[in-house]
C-alpha cells in the first residue's frame, strides 16, 4: 500500500479551510480589528473588506450585493428564512416542504406544526429520491406561506430541479426557499434563472472555518428580521459583523467561482472512478439516490448484509474518513430519514456509506480508498449471518 | 464518535470465534436485518458433562454488537450450562470494560442469543412472540422483555428503556405503552380510563370511515392498500398490502401506522389484527 495516512472523504459534513481563505482572514485578527460601522479610519478600512466580501458572495449567485445577509451558519439561514417569512405573512398557515430536507429545515417545520399549529405538507420522494412536480404543484394553495425544497441532498447528493420548482412557485404566488448549503460552490447556480426568493448557504461546506453562512433574500420578499438590534445588514440581522469570517466567506466564494469548473470535471471523474471501482469489485452493492441528477462530489453506496458503523470504524483505522446513514452512527436506531423516505431496503440501508470529495481530493487518495474498502466489506460479510455470496 | 473502550475496539477489530460450528447442538438466533443488528450463536455442548466445548458466532451489526458477540463466546467456552445461564448482559458489558449507555442493547442481544442457544440444546421451544404482546412494532420487542429490563436495571425513563431494548427508538408509536409499563412497574396504577362512550355500532362506523378517508388514501399513495374484514369490539381485522410486502420492518411500520391512526381517531384500545 502507498504511504497515505489520512484520506478525508467526508466533505459534505465539513471541509478543510483552504489556504487562500486562511491567509485572507489573518489580517483581521491583527491590525484590521475595527468595527465596520464606525466613523473613523479603523472602521472604514474594515468596511471596505466587508463590502468586497458581500460582492463576491453575490457574484457567485449572480445577484445584487444588497440581497445578501451574512449569518452565523446554514442552520441560522434556514431558520431566518422560514421564521422570518411566516412572521411577515402571518395570515397564511400552510407550509410545503420535502421529507428529505436537512434537520435545519425539517425540524423547524415539525416544531412549528407541533407548537404553533401550522399545517405542514412533507412531499414524498421516489425510490431514487426524486420529487413528483405535479404533486408539488397541487400541494401549493392560496394558504401556503412558504415552500422549502433543498437544492442538493446532503446524504445522497441528489439534485432537485429548483429552476422548475421556482417557476411553479412563482406561478402559484408562493415564496420559495431553497437550502443550497450543499449545492453552492459545487454546481453553478444562477439566480437570474432560478426563481427562488430565499437561498441558504454555509461557509464550512465551501472551505471556510465553521460559523459563517449567508442568506440570499430576493428584493421585495416579505420577511421579518431574525435578530433585532443595531442597523447592521440593513436591519435584517443585527449584531456586529463577524468580520474575519465574512471575509473568509467572500474569499471562498471567489475561489469557488474560479474552481467550479474543476469541481465539475476533475472531482466528478474521481467520484466516478471511486464509485465504479467499488461497484465493479464489490457485488451486492447499490447506489442510493439518482445517479443522473447528482452533485459531482458525492456517492452514497449501500452494501448488503453489513452495518455502516462497523464499516466506518474499519475505514477510520485505515485513515479514511467517510460517513453513514446507518442507524448506529447517528445515535438513533433507524437508518437516516433520507434513506427511509426513499424506501431503501433494510438489506442495505444499514450498510450505506457516503463518500464526499472536494477539490482537494487527489487521485492517489481515491486509489488508496479503492484498495482499502473491498477487504473491509469482505471481512464484515464473512461474519454476517445474512451474507450469501451466491445470491 | 462513540467512546468505546480499548477492549471493545480490540474485540471489534479482531473478533474471536467468528464463524459457524457445523455440528453445533445449540444454536440461537436473535435480531433481524430490519432491526439493524442480529446475532447467530453456535454452541457445541458435551451432552454427558454439560460443558460448553466450543462457541462461535455470526453477526450483523455495529462495533459494539460485534464486540459483545466476540466477548460472549470467550466467556462461555469451558463453562457448564448452569454457569452460562447465570451470565447477564451486564457481565458481557463488564467483560468489555463497559459499553456506552445507548449501546447496552448490544449486550442484551448477546444474552438473548445465549438463552436461545441453550433452549435449543435442551429441545425447548423458544416461545414465539404473540402479536398481542409486542409493544414495539419497529423492533419487535414484547412487553415481557421490557418489564424484565426495567426490573433488572431499575430503569425509570423511556430513554433508558430504549437504550436497553431499542423499543421506542423508531417511529415512537410505542412510547405511550412504554410509559404505561414504566408506571405500572413503578407501582403507580395506570389511571383508570373512562369507558368509551361509544356504542359498537358507532365504533364500527367510525373505524370504517377512518379507514376509507384517512388510511386507505395514505397507503394507496405508496402502492399499498387496506381492506377492512371485521370489527369485534376493539379488535379490528384487516388485510394489509404494503409497497414492499416481503420486508418485515416495513410491514411492522405499516401495521403500526394503521393502528396508531385508528387509536387516535377512534379508540385508544384498538388492536389491529392482520388477516392473511
Ligand atoms: C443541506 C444542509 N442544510 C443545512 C446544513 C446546516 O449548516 P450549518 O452546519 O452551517 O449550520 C447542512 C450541514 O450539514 C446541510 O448539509
Ligand atoms: S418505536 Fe416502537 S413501535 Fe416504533
Amino acid at each position: 500500500m502507498s504511504e497515505i495516512k489520512q484520506v478525508y472523504l467526508d466533505n459534505n459534513a465539513t471541509c478543510m479551510v483552504s489556504p487562500g481563505v486562511r491567509d485572507a482572514m489573518l489580517p483581521f485578527f491583527g491590525e484590521l480589528y475595527g468595527n465596520p460601522s464606525s466613523m473613523h479610519n479603523f472602521g472604514g478600512q474594515v468596511a471596505v473588506h466587508v463590502k468586497a466580501a458581500r460582492e463576491k458572495v453575490a457574484a457567485l449567485l449572480n445577484v445584487s450585493p444588497d440581497e445578501i445577509v451574512f449569518t452565523s451558519c446554514g442552520t441560522e439561514s434556514d431558520n431566518h428564512a422560514i421564521r422570518g417569512v411566516l412572521e411577515a405573512n402571518s395570515e397564511k398557515r400552510h407550509i410545503v416542504t420535502t421529507k428529505v430536507e436537512h434537520p435545519a429545515v425539517l425540524n423547524v417545520y415539525r416544531f412549528l406544526a407541533k407548537k404553533k399549529g401550522y399545517r405542514v405538507t412533507e412531499l414524498e420522494v421516489s425510490k431514487k429520491g426524486d420529487l413528483d412536480l405535479d404533486q408539488l404543484r397541487e400541494a401549493l394553495t392560496p394558504d401556503t406561506a412558504i415552500l422549502s425544497v433543498m437544492a442538493a441532498n446532503n446524504e445522497t447528493g441528489t439534485l432537485f430541479p429548483i429552476d422548475e420548482i421556482g417557476a411553479i412557485a412563482r406561478e402559484k404566488g408562493v415564496i420559495f426557499h431553497t437550502d443550497a448549503v450543499q449545492a453552492v460552490g459545487k454546481i453553478p447556480l444562477d439566480l437570474k434563472k432560478i426563481q427562488c426568493d430565499l437561498l441558504s448557504l454555509s461557509g464550512h461546506k465551501l472551505h471556510t472555518p465553521k460559523g459563517i453562512g449567508a442568506l440570499y433574500i430576493r428584493k421585495g420578499t416579505r420577511i421579518s428580521p431574525f435578530m433585532i438590534g443595531g442597523h447592521q445588514e440593513n436591519g435584517r440581522r443585527a449584531g456586529t459583523e463577524n468580520v474575519p469570517y465574512v471575509v473568509a466567506l467572500g474569499k471562498a466564494c471567489e475561489e469557488a467561482m474560479n474552481d467550479i469548473f474543476d469541481e465539475n470535471n476533475r472531482v466528478r471523474k474521481l467520484r466516478d472512478k471511486l464509485e465504479q471501482g467499488l461497484l465493479s469489485v464489490i457485488k451486492q452493492a447499490h447506489i442510493n439516490g439518482n445517479p443522473r441528477w447528482r452533485l459531482p462530489n458525492t456517492t452514497n453506496i449501500g452494501f448488503e448484509a453489513v452495518e455502516g458503523e462497523a464499516i466506518l470504524l474499519h475505514l477510520s483505522a485505515a485513515g479514511i474518513a467517510a460517513s453513514s446513514g446507518s442507524a448506529c452512527t447517528s445515535g438513533s436506531l433507524e437508518p437516516s430519514h433520507v434513506l427511509m423516505a426513499m424506501q431503501t431496503p433494510f438489506s442495505y440501508a444499514h450498510g450505506s456509506v457516503r463518500f464526499s470529495l472536494s477539490k482537494f481530493t487527489t487521485e492517489e487518495e481515491i486509489d488508496y480508498t479503492l484498495k482499502v474498502v473491498p477487504p473491509v466489506i469482505q471481512k464484515l460479510r464473512e461474519m454476517s449471518p445474512f451474507y450469501d455470496p451466491n445470491k | 464518535m462513540w467512546d468505546y473502550t480499548k477492549s471493545v475496539m480490540d474485540h471489534f477489530s479482531n473478533p474471536r470465534n467468528v464463524g459457524k460450528i457445523e455440528n453445533a447442538n445449540g444454536v440461537g438466533e436473535v435480531g433481524s436485518l430490519a432491526c439493524g443488528d442480529a446475532l447467530k450463536l453456535y454452541l457445541k455442548i458435551n451432552p454427558a458433562s454439560g460443558k460448553i466445548e466450543d462457541a462461535r458466532f455470526q453477526t450483523f451489526g455495529c462495533a459494539s454488537a460485534i464486540a459483545s458477540a466476540s466477548a460472549l463466546t470467550e466467556m462461555v467456552k469451558g463453562m457448564s450450562l448452569e454457569e452460562a445461564m447465570k451470565i447477564t448482559n451486564d457481565d458481557i458489558a463488564r467483560f468489555l470494560g463497559g459499553l456506552p449507555e445507548q449501546k447496552m442493547h448490544c449486550s442484551v442481544m448477546g444474552k438473548e442469543a445465549l438463552e436461545a442457544a441453550i433452549a435449543n440444546f435442551k429441545g425447548e421451544k423458544v416461545e414465539e412472540h404473540q402479536d398481542a404482546q409486542v409493544v414495539c412494532k419497529c423492533f419487535w420487542v414484547d412487553e415481557e422483555k421490557i418489564r424484565h429490563q426495567i426490573r433488572e436495571h431499575k430503569l425509570t425513563t423511556v430513554e433508558e428503556v430504549t437504550h436497553y431494548t431499542k423499543a421506542g427508538g423508531g417511529c415512537g408509536g410505542c412510547i405511550p405503552d412504554i410509559k404505561r409499563i414504566l408506571d405500572e412497574e413503578a407501582g403507580k396504577a395506570a389511571e383508570p380510563k373512562e369507558p368509551p362512550a361509544m356504542t359498537n355500532l358507532q365504533r364500527i362506523k367510525l373505524v370504517t370511515s377512518t379507514i376509507e378517508t384517512k388510511i386507505a388514501p395514505m397507503l394507496r399513495n405508496d402502492g399499498g392498500d387496506i381492506e377492512l374484514i371485521d370489527v369485534d369490539g376493539v379488535d379490528v381485522y384487516v388485510k394489509l398490502r404494503g409497497a414492499c410486502a416481503g420486508c418485515p420492518g416495513a410491514r411492522a411500520t405499516l401495521h403500526n401506522i394503521v393502528q396508531e391512526t385508528l387509536r387516535a381517531e377512534v379508540d385508544r384500545k384498538i388492536t389491529i389484527i392482520e388477516v392473511k
